[in-house]
């Protein structure tokens, strides 16, 4: 019979002798660390466990509407018409998945132009920012004004000034996605190390090459994170845009519109919905990936995007 | 003046000095009195260490020496046309390889191409991190960064290297490892060094001269001359008169600071 104390010493015993037992027989293997949730099952069964809840609430609201209310007219379709009567068929050009397709496509030009534009006049922003305290202080104010308007509220102008076609859209997406790049940029440019200025003053480096060789690069990482948030600011920006300014090429802003009017569209503007929500997700996996690509080599935060 | 030090103002008038104060005082705006009456000079192939207690103002003498602070009193000589500067963090440039950090000096300084890739492939070769070129800082040890770190000054083939406590972040076994490159860099280059720590035996072992610097407003409180040659082999630090000058020069520090 073992006593306490045997036990205590084979437990602090050296590790060889603690994975054989008596007859020299490993008892014990070394296994990889591996933390808890880590396999395909962790990984992915709980955003489908929240998915079927949400389904399920979905449902019992439905259901519910339909028992209240007198008439369908104001209940919620059902998730299963939505997919009947909203993205099937998926390859009609009058009706369905295609159709939706193409009222995506404008959004989706809007979206990724207006994004560009933000990027590069937002960079430029930031950067003219940086030159100095005064010309920070004047920009400044005017940047947080414009993410503070109502773009709402400014619409008659925006027409105004850009007419109502493609311009005024990019306008729209311009205005509420600017502001997270500039800032963003901006707190990255100001955030270069002191001891890396001393470094480019002591090689008598430029403004120029110190802008370029050391405070746009130590930027990127903080630029990423505007660009990405600027991204599904975007895709809101240029929906937003659709609702409003509807001459032109339509977008899924205003099948959306159009198609909530009657009750027994209501299938294919909440198909329309989604569609619009699953491209801001795409947004912002693309620029996620992008970013981890960026910098991956060099950043320490890029193995968490 | 001392006898040694007319010998080396003899020596600087001969074009030899190529770091020389003489009176110099700091005291910055906001009113701390960081040196006082700093007189002193490094010729080529004298490596000087200034030691004294932490906020003495070691640093701000080198940053003076360099050419980043300014509005001192008194006299700063400095042959500034090629100067290396080693902070006390390696200061990489995190998206850049080692081999293009090696480079950047050189690259600021507007020396081409080719030219600075060969230079930059001698420097790594000569601080031993050949094979390391296409990594990136993060990939690196704290000990190769900093050899990385030096081997970014050696591309300009400095005349005056500044050192500013660039082996305080490390642990001894690395640093110890780093003195013994560093004395050889030392006798392959023969630039003017000075070094600044607050390690005695770190001073002690590079130095041909070490320099006692007190509390604030720093003044030198001590002087003295490395009796070891030019060989000091890794076990000179266990040799009884490196403890005995080691010992000297606490002493000296520690009167300082009462």
């Amino acid at each position: 019979m073992t006593t306490f104390d045997d036990r205590i010493d084979a437990a602090v015993a050296l590790p060889e002798a603690a994975i054989e037992d008596e007859a020299g027989a490993p008892i014990t293997r070394v296994v990889p660390v591996r933390q808890p949730g880590d396999g395909l099952l962790g990984r992915f069964l709980p955003p489908i466990i929240m998915l079927a809840v949400f389904i399920g609430i979905w449902y019992l609201y439905s259901t519910l509407a339909f028992e209240q209310a007198f008439q369908r007219r104001n209940a919620l379709p059902y998730p299963h018409e939505v997919i009947q009567d909203g993205f099937l068929p998926l390859w009609d050009s009058r009706q369905g998945t295609r159709e939706i397709l193409g009222y995506m496509w404008p959004t989706v030009k809007v979206t990724l132009l207006g994004l560009a534009i933000s990027i590069v006049v937002g960079v430029l922003i930031a950067v003219v920012m940086n030159m100095s305290k005064y010309s920070e202080r004047a920009i400044f104010p005017y940047a947080v004004v414009a993410q503070t308007v109502p773009v709402l509220a400014i619409t008659p102008l925006l027409t105004q000034v850009f007419g109502d076609r493609l311009a005024v859209r990019l306008a729209v997406v311009f205005l509420i996605a600017v502001f997270p790049i500039i800032t963003n940029t901006l707190f990255g440019l100001q955030s270069t190390d002191r001891l890396h200025h001393d470094l480019f003053t002591l090689n008598k480096a430029s403004r120029w090459t110190r802008l370029w060789k050391l405070e746009l690069p130590t930027a990127i990482p903080a630029l990423m994170t505007g660009i990405r948030i600027a991204s599904g600011l975007a895709v809101i920006g240029a929906i937003v845009a659709d609702f409003f300014f509807n001459q032109g090429d339509k977008g899924i802003g205003y099948f959306i519109r159009v198609t909530q009017q009657k009750a027994a569209n209501r299938p294919d503007m909440l198909a329309g919905t989604i569609t619009a929500s699953l491209f801001g997700v795409v947004m912002f996996l693309i620029v996620g990936a992008i970013t981890a690509r960026a910098i991956r080599d060099w950043h320490d935060s890029a193995h968490s995007s | 003046m001392t006898s040694v030090d007319e010998q080396r103002w003899l020596a600087s008038i001969g074009g030899e000095t190529r770091l020389r104060f003489d009176g110099l005082s700091m005291i910055f705006p906001d009113g701390t009195h960081a040196l006082d009456d700093i007189s002193f000079s490094v010729a080529p192939g004298e490596f000087t260490t200034v030691v004294g207690p932490s906020g003495c103002g070691k640093s701000t003498l080198l940053r003076i020496a360099s050419g980043l602070e300014s509005g001192y009193t008194g006299v700063c000589d400095v042959n500034r046309d090629t100067i290396g500067y080693v902070f006390q963090d390696a200061t990489l440039l995190p998206w850049r390889t080692v081999q293009r950090n090696v480079e950047l000096n050189a690259e600021l300084h507007g020396i081409d191409k080719a030219e600075r890739k060969r230079r930059a492939e001698q420097a790594i070769e000569l601080v031993n991190l050949a094979g390391h070129e296409d990594k990136y800082p993060k990939q690196l040890s704290g000990g190769m960064k900093m050899r990385c770190s030096l081997a970014r000054s050696l591309v300009l083939n400095p005349g005056v290297f500044l050192f500013d406590e660039p082996f305080g972040a490390l642990d001894e076994i690395t640093r110890e490892f780093l003195n013994d490159e560093l004395l050889r860099l030392f006798s392959l280059e023969r630039f003017a060094a000075l070094f600044i720590t607050h390690s005695i035996a770190e001073a002690v072992f590079l130095s041909t001269r070490v320099l006692v610097m007190s509390a604030r407003p720093g003044r030198i409180v001590g002087d003295y001359q490395v009796p070891f040659g030019s060989e000091r082999p890794h076990d000179l630090r266990f040799e009884p008169e490196f403890a005995e000058l080691c010992g000297q020069i606490n002493d000296d520090m520690k009167d300082a600071h009462a």
